[in-house]
């Protein structure tokens, strides 16, 4: 599909704002899910690697495969009734024009975006744990790295946050980290 | 085959593309084609334009199919110019 086709769309549609609030909101679902699980294991004695990796990464696909199906049901039902409501408006089926091809592939685009923000940012978190198993190894214990990882995630959706809504990135970044930490706390308590 | 030179055009499309965007991808039809558009009356969903083109030779059948392919529906020719070869 042409990239300026998909612009057009994506204008004419106005989901651009969606999709980064979705990027958002799902990316942070999906790291600070990460942080509690890593958590989780940190706080048990003794897991396995490789059983900490498998259960990152199934939780990582999980995420995803909820995220472009959750969002695509959502949107598709809501493209679905604004485009009935304009041809209503319009006296006239809009399916050949690009409302009506908005209305087939916004609802995908979207569904990707929402899907692919907690697996890709899932598969960063697990990173470490990756190479300190496969790899050449870590200056610290794999658990702490991928916790510390995915602390770095959340403050920087934190801090694109707050660049997007024109308030301070440090504070909006910390505010995020804040709530990461507080996870880690409250996990802590019941471990 | 005579040419068409000048049309005004009744039209009816939802707010999105804006009007200036409509008019561009009038415009983007022909080197030479000049567009003016008009906002008649703005509804809830929808709102009425005046186009006015301008050119050497219009092509009407693409001029329509754009018009509905940016979610418009042409209600009426107004005014239109034809030149003979």
């Amino acid at each position: 599909m042409a990239p300026g086709f998909l612009r057009r769309l994506l204008r004419l549609s106005g989901s651009g704002a969606i999709m980064r609030r979705y990027f958002v909101v799902n990316g942070f679902d999906g790291a600070l899910t990460l942080l509690g699980l890593l958590m989780g294991f940190h706080v048990s004695d003794q897991v396995d690697l490789e059983t900490v990796i498998t259960s990152c990464l199934a939780t990582t696909l999980a995420l995803g495969v909820s995220g472009v199906s959750s969002a695509y049901i959502s949107e598709a039902a809501e493209r679905r009734s604004s485009l009935a409501a304009l041809e209503r408006a319009m006296l006239a089926d809009l399916k050949a024009s690009d409302h009506g091809r908005a209305a087939v592939w916004i609802p995908w685009l979207v569904a990707l975006v929402n899907g692919s923000a907690p697996f890709l940012i899932g598969l960063v978190i697990v990173t470490p744990l990756w190479l300190a198993r496969y790899g050449p190894g870590l200056p610290m214990a794999p658990l702490p790295a991928a916790m510390a990882t995915a602390l770095a995630v959340i403050f920087a959706l934190g801090v694109f946050l707050g660049r997007i809504g024109g308030v301070s990135w440090f504070w909006s970044g910390t505010k995020a980290l804040l709530v990461g930490l507080l996870t880690l706390g409250l996990i802590q308590l019941i471990g | 085959m005579p040419r068409v030179r000048h049309l005004v055009l009744d039209v009816l499309k939802p707010h999105q593309p804006n009007a200036l965007e409509f008019a561009r991808a009038l415009a983007e039809l022909g080197t030479d084609y000049r567009v003016q558009v008009q906002v008649k009356e703005v509804d809830e969903h929808t709102e009425t334009l005046v186009v006015t083109l301008s050119g050497e030779d219009l092509d009407f059948e693409r001029l329509g199919q754009a018009i509905e392919e940016n979610g418009g529906s042409l209600h009426s020719i107004d005014e239109v110019v034809v030149q003979g070869q």
